[in-house]
Order: C-alpha cells, then sequence, then structure tokens
C-alpha cells in the first residue's frame, strides 16, 4: 500500500513536472499584461492635431511591441446622429431586400424602402471605435499621435503583443485630450529663422545698393542677346514673338515672364519693330497688355501700340502650341523669347522656331523643359537666371541689391548641405559593427543628424 | 557626302523616324510577340506596394486611384494606369478614382471599360469600385480631402451622394486610405501628392509619371514614393510583373483545384509563368501530373496556350518601337558628330 | 487712375501675400491662405468669359479683313462656336436614369453625346498626334544639336548613349553578358542608366530646383514689397 502510494505519489509528481514544462512551453503561453500609467498630452506650441502618449512598461517579460489606440469622442448629437443613421442603413436595405424577393421593381423597392426607413424611431446608439495608431517596439515608451482632429477630444490607450503576437487586454483610457493648436507653431520656427536670414539678406543688400554700393552681376549672355534679337527682327522687318509660358498668373514664372515683357517690348518700341504676343490665359493677356501698353508709353510711342497683337488662344496645352507652331511657320518671326513656365510643347515651339530661322531666346524654371531648350535655342537663361532677368535688365540699384541677397541665401544653403554632409559621413564611418554598443561619437553625430533632418530641414 | 549630310533636309529624318516607330508597331502587331522585360527594383517595389495594401489591417486594400492625365500622354501613361486597376482588382481592392484634371475622368472611363467592364464584370459600383470624378482647385482639392473628403466630393460622376454608396462608409479623408496610387502627367501630379497627402499624412504612395518627370521625382523614392514608373519603359516592367503574377496565379489556381499540394504548386506555377511552354510537356509526361483532375489539366494548358489581352501589353508592345527610335537617334548623333569633326579638319564652318 | 492701376493693386498683393506668409505660421490663420488661394480661381472664372470675346473678336476682324492665314481664323470660329453650342445645348445627350423623362439630365460628357464625340474623335486624336510629333523634334534636334565640341559636350554624349540604350532591350543585348551578381554588374547597361539617374541626374535637378527655390522667394519678396511693379506695367 506504501508502494502504491509512492508511486501514485512518484507518477504525479512527475506528471505535475511535465505540466509545468508543457505550460511554460511557448506554444501554450499566456497574453501579456497591459502597460501601466498610459497619459496623453497635447503637444504644446504646434500647428494642432498631435498628441503625445506615454505609458510604462508592461509587466511581462516577453513583450516585443505595443500598440497605441485612439477613440474619438465626438460630440454626443453626432454619435447619436451616425447610430441612428447606421440603424436605418439597415433597415432600409433589409426591406430593399424584402421587396425585391417578392417581386417589386427596384425602383419602387428603393422608394418604398426609404420612406420606411424614415418612419422608424431609432435610438440612439455610441458608436465606438478603437482605431490602431501604430506598432512601436518593446523598448520605446512614448507616442507621437499626429493628423488628428483639432476641435475634438480624443482617449487613448495601448497593448502590449508578445512574440506569439498575443494582444494584452486594453489598459487604462487616458483622459480626453483636445489635440488644438497653439498661437505660434514652435515646429515652424527653423523655417520663419531661415525667412528671416535671407529676407533680412534681400533688404541689406537693396538698402545697400540704395545708399550707393555698386552691385557687380555676372553676364548673362541670354539678356545681353536681346538686343541684338530685337534689332535683328527690325533689320529684316520681320516680328518678334514673345510666348509667355502657359500657365496662369498664378504661377511666379508667368510673373516673371510679365516683367521680361515689359523690358522687350519697351525695347521694341525704340527700335519699331512689332511684337506679338499670343497667350494662353485671358488673365496673362490682360496682364501683357498692361505692361506692353506702359512700355510704349514709357519710350514715346504710344501710337505705335496695338492691342489686337497680344491676344488669347486657348487654355488647351496642345491646342495653344498648334496654333503658335503654325504662326511661325507662316509668318517666320525674326526673334522667338520663351519666357515662363513651359512643358512637353517646348521642344516643338524650339524647334519650329528654329526651323524658320529665327533667333530664341528662353527663359523657365520648369527643369524638366531646360534641357530641350539648351538644344534648340541661341540662349537659355537657366532657372535663377530668368528670374534675376527683370532686375538684370532695368539695372535699378533695388533689383541688383536683391540679387545679392539672394546669393546669401544660396550660401546659406550651401553651408548647410556641407555641414550635412560632414555629419552624415562622419556618422556613417563612427557606426558601430553589429552588436557592438554605439561609442559616444556615434551617439553625438546620430543626434545631430536627427536634429538637422528632422527639426531644422523637416519644419 | 559630308556636304549632303549636313545640309539633309529634317524631312528625311522625320520619315526615319516615322518608319523605325511605325514597323515595328505592325511586326508586333502581326506576331503578337513583344521584347522580354526585366523590371527594376522602382517597378518591383510599385507591384510589392499595390500587393500589400491593406493587409495590416486585415482586409481588403482602399486605394486611391488619382489619375491626372489627359490624352497627350496617355500614350506613355494608359499602360501604368490599366496595369494598377488590372493588379488590384485581381488582388480584390476596393479603387476610389479621382483627377484633379478636367479631362481626367475620360482616362477613368477608359480603364474600367477596358479592365473591369471586359475582365472582371463580377465587380459591382459602388461596392468594389467608384469613380468620383474630377474636382478643379489642383492642391487646393488635397489640402481639403486630408481633412474631410465630403467636402469636396458630394456626389460621384453618376450623381449619387457619397452617402448611399456602400464603399464610402468609413471613409472621410485621406487617411482612411491605405495606398494612393498616382498617375501623373505634370501639374497637378506626384508632387503635388507628396507634398500635401503622403508627407502629411504619411500614405504611402506610389506614382507613375512621364519620363520627363521622372528625374525631378527619383529623391522623392523611397522615402515619400514607395515605387515610381517612368515613362513607357515603367510601364512595360509593371506590366510584365502583373501579367506575369496573374499568371502564377492562375497555374497555382489550377495546379491547387487539381489536387496538388501549396507547398508543390508554388515553385511549379512560378516556373510555368517563367516558361509557359513547358507546361504540355508536363501535363502529359510528369508523373505529379497524373494526380491532377483532367479540368485543372485542361486549365493549365489554356493558361500556357492562351494569349494576353491586347490592353494589358500595351506597354511591353512599344518598347519595340521605342528600341528603333533611340537606336536611330544614337546613329544621327553619331552621324552629326562625324560631320562636325569632318567640317572641322576640312576648316569648315560647324 | 494711379490709385486704380497702381496703389490698389500694389495693396491687394501685399496683404495676400502677408495672409499667405501669416497662415503658414499662426495655425489659427491657416484657413485664410486657402481662402485667398480661392479668390484666384473666382478671378480666372471671369476671365474666361474674357478670353472667348477676345478669340471671337480677333478671329473674326482676320476673317472680315480676309487677311493672310484668314482660313484658319475660320476653323477656329466654326470649331468654337459648335463645342460652345454642343456643350451648353446637351445635344444628343442620354437622360439620366434617375430623371428619364427630363432630356437635359443626364451628363454631358456622358458616353454617345455630341460633346463626347467630339471629344472621343477629334479631341483626343489631335492632342496625341500634337504630343507624338515631339518623337520627330528630339530626332532632328539630336541630329542638329549634341556635338562633342568640348569635354561637358563629350560628357553629355555618353551620358545620352548610356540612357538611350540602357532604357530598351538593345542595353540588354549590349551587357547582357556581365554578371548581374558579380563585381562589374553595376556596368550593365540598364543598371547604370537608373543610377546616371538617380545620382548625378538628380544632384543636377536638386541644385537647378534650389537655385530656382531662393529666385522665387527673392522674386516674390520683390512683388509683394512693390519693389519690382513691372508686372502692373512700368517698374519706373
Amino acid at each position: 500500500m506504501i508502494r502504491a502510494g509512492l508511486r501514485s505519489a512518484m507518477i504525479l509528481t512527475v506528471l505535475g513536472a511535465t505540466g509545468l514544462v508543457w505550460a511554460s512551453s511557448p506554444s501554450v503561453s499566456a497574453p501579456p499584461e497591459p502597460p501601466r500609467n498610459v497619459t496623453a498630452v497635447d503637444k504644446p506650441y504646434d500647428g494642432g492635431g498631435t498628441v503625445n502618449i506615454s505609458w510604462e512598461a508592461s509587466p511581462s517579460a516577453d513583450v516585443k511591441a505595443y500598440e497605441v489606440f485612439s477613440h474619438q469622442l465626438a460630440p454626443e448629437s453626432v454619435q447619436i446622429a451616425e447610430g441612428a443613421a447606421a440603424e436605418n442603413d439597415a433597415v432600409e436595405s433589409e426591406t430593399r431586400d424584402l421587396l425585391e424577393s417578392e417581386g417589386v421593381a427596384p425602383e419602387d423597392a428603393d422608394r418604398e424602402a426609404e420612406e420606411r426607413a424614415g418612419d422608424v424611431a431609432t435610438s440612439p446608439i455610441i458608436v465606438s471605435k478603437w482605431e490602431s495608431l501604430g506598432i512601436v517596439d518593446a523598448e520605446q515608451r512614448t507616442y507621437t499621435a499626429e493628423a488628428l482632429d483639432k476641435f475634438t477630444p480624443y482617449v487613448f490607450m495601448v497593448r502590449a503583443i508578445n512574440e506569439a503576437n498575443e494582444s494584452s487586454a486594453d489598459s487604462n483610457q487616458t483622459a480626453p485630450v483636445v489635440p488644438s493648436y497653439a498661437f505660434f507653431d514652435l515646429g515652424k520656427l527653423p523655417l520663419l529663422c531661415f525667412l528671416i536670414l535671407i529676407c533680412g539678406a534681400v533688404f541689406l543688400f537693396v538698402i545697400l545698393a540704395r545708399q550707393g554700393m555698386p552691385m557687380k552681376i555676372r553676364t548673362i549672355a541670354g539678356l545681353k542677346a536681346v538686343d541684338e534679337a530685337v534689332g535683328r527682327a527690325t533689320e529684316m522687318g520681320r516680328s518678334i514673338l514673345y510666348i509667355n509660358g502657359i500657365q496662369d498668373m498664378d504661377d511666379l514664372q508667368t510673373v516673371a515672364g510679365v516683367t521680361v515683357l515689359g523690358r522687350v517690348a519697351k525695347t521694341a518700341a525704340d527700335y519699331d519693330a512689332k511684337i506679338e504676343v499670343p497667350t494662353s490665359r485671358s488673365l496673362v493677356m490682360t496682364a501683357a497688355r498692361e505692361t506692353v501698353q506702359s512700355s510704349y508709353f514709357t519710350a514715346g510711342r504710344p501710337d505705335a501700340y496695338n492691342p489686337d497683337l497680344i491676344y488669347y488662344v486657348t487654355d488647351e496645352q496642345f491646342g495653344f502650341v498648334a496654333y503658335v507652331a503654325g504662326m511661325m511657320t507662316r509668318e517666320k518671326p525674326a526673334a522667338c523669347f520663351y519666357m515662363g513656365a513651359f512643358f512637353a510643347e517646348s521642344l516643338i515651339l524650339a524647334e519650329t522656331g528654329n526651323s524658320v530661322g529665327a533667333i530664341q531666346i528662353a527663359g523657365t524654371a520648369s527643369p524638366a523643359q531646360l534641357p530641350f531648350f539648351v538644344a534648340a535655342c541661341d540662349y537659355t537663361l537657366i532657372g535663377e537666371e530668368f528670374f534675376a532677368a527683370s532686375a538684370y535688365l532695368s539695372g535699378q540699384p533695388d533689383q541688383l541689391g536683391s540679387l545679392k541677397g539672394q546669393d546669401i541665401g544660396k550660401l546659406v544653403v550651401g553651408v548647410i548641405i556641407l555641414v550635412g554632409v560632414v555629419i552624415a559621413t562622419l556618422m556613417t564611418l563612427s557606426a558601430p559593427a553589429i552588436g557592438d554598443a554605439p561609442s559616444a561619437f556615434h551617439q553625438g553625430f546620430s543626434a545631430a543628424f536627427d536634429f538637422l533632418v528632422n527639426t531644422v530641414l523637416g519644419s | 557626302m559630308i556636304n549632303l549630310l549636313s545640309n539633309l533636309d529634317r524631312r528625311w529624318i522625320f520619315l526615319a523616324m516615322g518608319l523605325c516607330v511605325g514597323i515595328p508597331i505592325l511586326v508586333i502587331g502581326i506576331t503578337g510577340k513583344t521584347l522580354p522585360e526585366t523590371p527594376t527594383p522602382l517597378a518591383e517595389a510599385f507591384f510589392n506596394e499595390v500587393d500589400v495594401a491593406g493587409e495590416s489591417k486585415g482586409r481588403r486594400g482602399h486605394l486611391l486611384m488619382a489619375f491626372d492625365y489627359d490624352p497627350a500622354s496617355a500614350g506613355e501613361l494608359s499602360p501604368m494606369a490599366i496595369s494598377a486597376v488590372h493588379q488590384a482588382a485581381q488582388r480584390g481592392h476596393r479603387m476610389y478614382f479621382i483627377s484633379l484634371w478636367p479631362v481626367g475622368p475620360r482616362m477613368i472611363d477608359e480603364s474600367i471599360s477596358k479592365v473591369i467592364d471586359r475582365h472582371y464584370p463580377d465587380l459591382v459600383y459602388g461596392e468594389d469600385y467608384v469613380n468620383l470624378g474630377f474636382k478643379a482647385g489642383n492642391e487646393q482639392v488635397i489640402k481639403v480631402m486630408g481633412v474631410d473628403l465630403t467636402t469636396e466630393f458630394r456626389t460621384d460622376t453618376k450623381g449619387t451622394p457619397l452617402a448611399e454608396i456602400p464603399m464610402m462608409k468609413g471613409i472621410t479623408s485621406l487617411e482612411d486610405f491605405d495606398l494612393i496610387v498616382e498617375v501623373s502627367a505634370g501639374y497637378p501630379g506626384t508632387k503635388e501628392w507628396v507634398l500635401y497627402a503622403a508627407t502629411q499624412y504619411e500614405i504611402p504612395m506610389v506614382s507613375g509619371m512621364t519620363g520627363v518627370q521622372a528625374p525631378l521625382m527619383y529623391p522623392y523614392y523611397p522615402g515619400q514614393l514607395k515605387g515610381l514608373l517612368g515613362a513607357i519603359k515603367g510601364a512595360a516592367e509593371y506590366e510584365s510583373l502583373v501579367n506575369d503574377w496573374i499568371l502564377d496565379d492562375g497555374f497555382r489556381t489550377a495546379l491547387i483545384e487539381g489536387g496538388m499540394s501549396e507547398e508543390d504548386a508554388g515553385p511549379l506555377a512560378e516556373e510555368f509563368a517563367r516558361d509557359p511552354g513547358q507546361v504540355s510537356t508536363w501535363v502529359e509526361g510528369a508523373q505529379a501530373a497524373a494526380d491532377l483532375t483532367p479540368e485543372s489539366k485542361a486549365k493549365l494548358i489554356d493558361l500556357a496556350t492562351g494569349t494576353i489581352p491586347g490592353e494589358f501589353l500595351e506597354g511591353q508592345r512599344r518598347m519595340g518601337p521605342q528600341l528603333f527610335a533611340h537606336l536611330l537617334m544614337v546613329l544621327l548623333i553619331i552621324l552629326g558628330n562625324v560631320i562636325f569633326f569632318a567640317q572641322r579638319r576640312s576648316g569648315g564652318r560647324s | 487712375m494711379q490709385v486704380l492701376t497702381r496703389s490698389i493693386p500694389l495693396l491687394i498683393t501685399g496683404l495676400a501675400g502677408l495672409v499667405m506668409i501669416l497662415s503658414a505660421f499662426f495655425p489659427y490663420t491657416s484657413d485664410w491662405g486657402k481662402t485667398a488661394g480661392q479668390f484666384f480661381n473666382i478671378l480666372a472664372a471671369f476671365a474666361f468669359v474674357l478670353g472667348g470675346g477676345n478669340l471671337l473678336k480677333i478671329h473674326l476682324k482676320k476673317v472680315s479683313d480676309q487677311s493672310e492665314g484668314w482660313g484658319y481664323s475660320g476653323v477656329i470660329l466654326v470649331c468654337f462656336i459648335a463645342t460652345l453650342v454642343v456643350g451648353l445645348g446637351k445635344i444628343g445627350v442620354y437622360p439620366s436614369a434617375d430623371h428619364p423623362n427630363v432630356r437635359l439630365s443626364g451628363e454631358t460628357q456622358g458616353t454617345g453625346s455630341a460633346f463626347w464625340w467630339a471629344y472621343e474623335y477629334v479631341f483626343k486624336p489631335l492632342t496625341a498626334t500634337m504630343f507624338s510629333m515631339l518623337a520627330f523634334y528630339v530626332a532632328s534636334a539630336a541630329f542638329r544639336a549634341f556635338r562633342a565640341k568640348n569635354f561637358e559636350a563629350i560628357l553629355l554624349l555618353g551620358t545620352a548613349f548610356i540612357i538611350l540604350l540602357g532604357r530598351t532591350f538593345a542595353g540588354v543585348l549590349v551587357t547582357g553578358w556581365i554578371d548581374p551578381e558579380g563585381p562589374f554588374g553595376g556596368l550593365r547597361l540598364e543598371e547604370l542608366s537608373v543610377y546616371v539617374m538617380q545620382v548625378f541626374n538628380t544632384a543636377g535637378n536638386r541644385a537647378i530646383m534650389i537655385g530656382i527655390a531662393l529666385g522665387i522667394a527673392s522674386t516674390s519678396l520683390k512683388i509683394l514689397l512693390g519693389i519690382d511693379r513691372s508686372f502692373l506695367g512700368s517698374g519706373d
């Protein structure tokens, strides 16, 4: 009997031990415990819609990640309306299906289902919906929720996820937080600093220019050739064609093109050459007419101004270029100016101009079209040269000063690029081998890189 | 000879280009053969991103298909758009079509009629796909959609209020989409979607665009743009990926339905998709084929000998003319330089 | 008159610019910028009428004077009026399913309508034709302009060959024998073309774009502050 008892005890012990082993094997693990003390705070001094969520780690050892959830607390009336609408939809759909199964025509079934759904009194239903914001590694204890509605409160909770991809129960819900905006978005402070720096540089050089400081601007061949082009047109007795791009006045390239048009028109008025300006937008036509008229008045040739030479063609890109290409082939202008925003039609215009033997000067800030203009035109103003054209042609100290200020901006950008490249290179060179802890140097370079990319350049 | 070439009327060049483009089109049209395509990582990334849309949320993907192009660029971009719709439809994703270009809705209609109406008639409008049409305002539309989509789009193109469209339930802003598939010919287009949607709301985005635009968008890959298709080459690569995947999927389904296990069917289907010519030999001779059902064998043969519909080969077909056109341009550049150096050597004006 | 043509426009320009800048930094004003942007859309809509009227005037005058090229002006007028009538009158439009008895209830661009027909069989082919002309012009530009005059031009030509061949099957034929996994795999033309586009081309584009961005900033500032007034008529 004692032996039987001992044997039973041994069996029970073995079974118990086996059970323990079995229970602690990964295939039968329990879900982890939820994280604790989850709190949410509206991010201060931001543009709104951002909340910082933090929590304490889950006591479970095998947590591999945390999943963060939000729930928008819409005003009660909105919740009731949403709930009622959902219930109405359900009634309407059921009614429609029933009627159609009975042979009622679909349009009649729709009408009747709508009427019946409207008659049904619905009880308010609170629509509760937790939305997953994202999953972070187990080492992280914070999460920044962005792009939230700025005017309604939210609550948040976090779940832990273990190696077996089991989720914990919900953590505590945070108190409601409204992700409102501050008076000033501090995240944009670096951008404001750049703005002040560049605008300040422009102001400074404008003031210095007004005080008589000489402003040396390098020669831009395309702009020097304007007089040559207009003179050629006068000698040959043919017209000048000026295309202001195909965008509207809300594009700065078009505005820049109109300012250059003013200068070219003045030269044309001085030389008594005919300048024709077909436009792709009505507002551009209006602005161009004002500009050309004013240029003719300034040149003392108001009688020579003909508003019919500045006209609207069509908004459609290829319709416009078809008209202009046909006109160029028939009238064979001696000089063609392409100043503004262009797209695919740039090569068609430039090649057609080349085929009729015109001297061509182009200027655009559309990088994709620059290669076509460079290949097909005699002179091309690339990017910022085009924006500098108005200042260059006017020769006014104010405007030349602004070009100098712009150069300061380029210097700042160059310095930042250099600093960024050096930091990124040093960060890569000081990276630890796999498995080693990062050195202080690497941590420092990483922090600097992160600050430069995410804070300074990310604003 | 040099004088003749230096004074060559440009119309001879136009004629040569016309022949280089026209003859391959005719040959490809008659024979149906296309040049093989090796997809680049950018095209593969585009394909993979569309493939996994919605997976993280455990449901079918909600794809915002923004077709911002016009007939002028349809030659380059239609194959991309059609392949994207093809992949999404095959994958079972929900497609929400919009456009920021006035003629964009016509491009949407073309894609829907060529893909969904012809090859996926079981898809239900309002439940599987919806056409929200064009909205004026360029990037302003994107900004407003980021906050409240229903402010911009109140009805679909048929005039049905969004509240009455089943698949619009739960869709209130851009954040409710799993992926933005943008096909762009200029402005407004990829850049605006990247700036005001993908970056601001961290929504995954893939884009197909014209060749001229692609160099400007490379900086955005793989950060903001998860996949990028540039020009007709990108379209051809993506098209071949989608066609191969569908063929692979078809072979795999036929093998599994015929009784083969999933582990065995997978690699075999891949081999068949790579080389459909071996299918009939395998069906007739292989031991594993003996266990398949007759219906499954017939389906395998059909898939192997069938032709891919023309609308899913447009991109690859255009690579033939592109090859010869590019070769002509290389030849013209070389010829131009020969003339240049010959004239310089003889002391003539270049 | 100076007040209307100079002072008020400058004031509007300055105020609108200030509102746009404020809306970027002060969240309370973020909607003001959007509203200011919509002012332009409203103006542009009115300008359509102006443009249409000008189009009619110019081309009617050409036709009546029978000046050179007046036949083309006649074509423009006929097409303009026909499209206007067909679109506004909803000619050939099928009524919508919701209101089958109301003739004008259908979409103007619905399949089968006259407007749709004009779009499908006139507008689309013409636009695609114009775009396709680029292929011919690129060839003639390549023949005429790509000369190895100096070192930079030689670099350009080499890059052009890599891209032209790498983007087609020719690249695979020429360098297909190079092992893609080997040390020289990057020299395959298709890999090289992607590398050139992603590295060199991107770097060049970024430099130009930085210059353009600064040019835009400076020009915008000059316009907002009224330093450059030439777009209003004269900078003097």
